[in-house]
């Protein structure tokens, strides 16, 4: 692995960075510090700019008219483009497009048209459905929606919980149990439509992530036709899966960015802070935080570059993704609260992105699998078994 | 917590809006009939929170709104989203003031 950008990667990371400063952060000035959306104006006056830059649509594969960009340097961009307020859940507020729901790229052919075209089109919007009242880190077990096959249809029941965007969606991709004598063997993938019968979303959950929120949903007798089944029937765990391991690496630079940011901002103060006749820089005290932070971040940066990079070369990649994210999540938080520290009174203040990564970062530890399971699956690779 | 405000209505006039918190958080304005003619919130960039935004709805009349409620609460723009959504789950749609803002992206609850 080459520890250097290349001159296209460099070219690359400039490019983002500039546009991050130049046309997100001084929006950012005159917005809500906890808003999550930019006015339409302009959405689409940068979501154009992008495009013009050839970044558009960075995770859509390129034989879908993605940009071909190899996951390394989607990373690099990655870490760029969360150096924001709103960077960390939000990053460029969207205008870098997306691939929506990658499970639908193995979609059948006929879903593809009803699902995956019109997403990448931007004309409908789905949701991923996985974690449940029962739980979320160990979802093989805790699914207890069911599926139960009626003539040729399947009949749904259950609930989720911690949805995001299910009240906005036009589709979503949801997990239910259709065999409950085998275990993770024993789920499905099932494509619903928002207005199918039985489809609920019963209420807003609130979290620290204020800014924006998570639905709980409700399956009431929803039946969903056969031709709605992602993949196979009884092995939709193996899609939950593959979306879980790759969701990793981005989920690893957001992180990265806010804690490059806040550093940055934590050292900017320190130069030009003084207390008791000296800048607080000349503080030892301060100075360590300081040096603990760049550690978090390089550690961070390097475990995350080293699990992209072994995406990008087809090799496994699993116990790189979960170490990466364990210690990104981890150490992006240490590095936003020291710098938080650093601040002083005026890091508690929204007049200061500081307090809502304080809070956001707080997730990151949960999200996408916590910690404690980020160990057991390593600890599953590196032991060598699935044991319980 | 409710997903409907349910704070006392009080009318909105500039002594009653005086007694209200710098805090942030999330209100509704309802007319003569009691209807609720605008769901707002007041964010950080409200100088006085709460009491600035009232104070400006007073001074404008907002869509002849006579009384007012509020709800200190920091989750403001979840909040916000969540009264949106609840009123047109309860009315087939966003207040009429609502409605001639900037499109919020308000989903539905059923």
């Amino acid at each position: 692995m080459d520890l250097e950008l290349s001159d296209e990667q460099g070219l690359i990371v400039d490019t983002v960075r500039k546009f991050v400063r130049n046309e997100i952060v001084p929006l950012e000035a005159d917005m809500d510090p906890d808003a999550s959306d930019l006015d339409e104006e302009n959405h689409e006056r940068l979501a154009s700019q992008v495009k013009q830059m050839g970044f558009y649509g960075l995770d859509i594969p390129p034989e879908y008219g993605g940009p071909d960009i190899d996951i390394v340097t989607r990373t690099l961009m990655a870490i760029e483009m969360a150096q924001h307020r709103a960077g960390l859940y939000n990053a460029c507020y969207g205008v870098f497009g997306g691939a929506g729901l990658a499970q639908l790229f193995e979609a059948n052919e006929d879903q593809k048209q009803r699902y995956l075209f019109p997403t990448l089109r931007g004309e409908r919007h789905g949701f991923f459905g996985l974690t449940e009242p029962s739980g979320g880190s160990d979802p093989a077990r805790a699914i207890q929606t069911t599926a139960v096959k009626d003539g040729d249809d399947w009949v749904l029941n259950g609930g989720k919980i911690f949805i995001s965007g299910a009240d906005r969606a036009d589709y979503g991709i949801v997990f239910a149990r259709t065999d409950a004598a085998k275990g993770r063997g024993g789920i499905t993938c099932f494509i619903i439509d928002a207005d199918m019968p039985g489809f609920h979303v019963r209420r807003i959950v609130h979290t620290l992530r204020s800014t924006s929120y998570a639905t709980e949903l409700q399956f009431d007798n929803l039946r969903v036709p056969p031709k709605n089944i992602l993949g196979e029937v009884d092995k939709g765990f193996a899609i939950a899966n593959d979306r879980l391991s790759r969701q990793r690496i981005p989920y690893s630079a957001g992180c990265i960015g806010v804690a490059v940011k806040a550093q940055e901002m934590a050292i900017a103060y320190a130069n030009q802070r003084t207390t008791f006749g000296d800048l607080l820089a000349t503080r030892q005290a301060i100075q360590w935080m300081i040096v603990d932070n760049e550690i978090d971040i390089r550690t961070s940066r390097w475990l995350t570059l080293a699990a992209a990079d072994k995406a990008n070369k087809g090799q496994p990649y699993r116990t790189e993704a979960a170490m990466a994210k364990l210690v990104a999540s981890e150490a992006g938080g240490r590095v936003v609260d020291r710098s938080m520290q650093i601040h002083g009174g005026y890091g508690m203040t929204k007049d200061l992105p500081l307090e809502r990564w304080y809070r956001e970062i707080r997730i990151r530890r949960i999200g996408e699998g916590p910690s404690e399971v980020q160990r057991l699956i390593m600890a599953r690779d590196l032991l060598g078994g699935s044991f319980h | 917590m409710q997903i409907r405000l349910t704070k006392p209505w009080r009318p909105l006039t500039a002594e009653e809006v005086r007694k209200l918190p710098g805090q942030l958080g999330v209100y509704e304005l309802a007319d003569a009939s009691g209807a609720v003619v605008y769901i707002g919130f007041a964010g950080a960039k409200e100088l006085f929170g709460l009491r600035s935004a009232l104070q400006r709805h007073a001074e404008a009349g907002t869509g002849g709104a006579v009384s007012f409620r509020v709800e200190v609460n920091m989750q403001y723009t979840s909040r916000f989203k969540e009264l949106l959504m609840s009123h047109r789950m309860d009315h087939g749609d966003i207040p009429p003031v609502n409605r001639t803002e900037p499109p919020v992206k308000v989903g539905r609850l059923s």
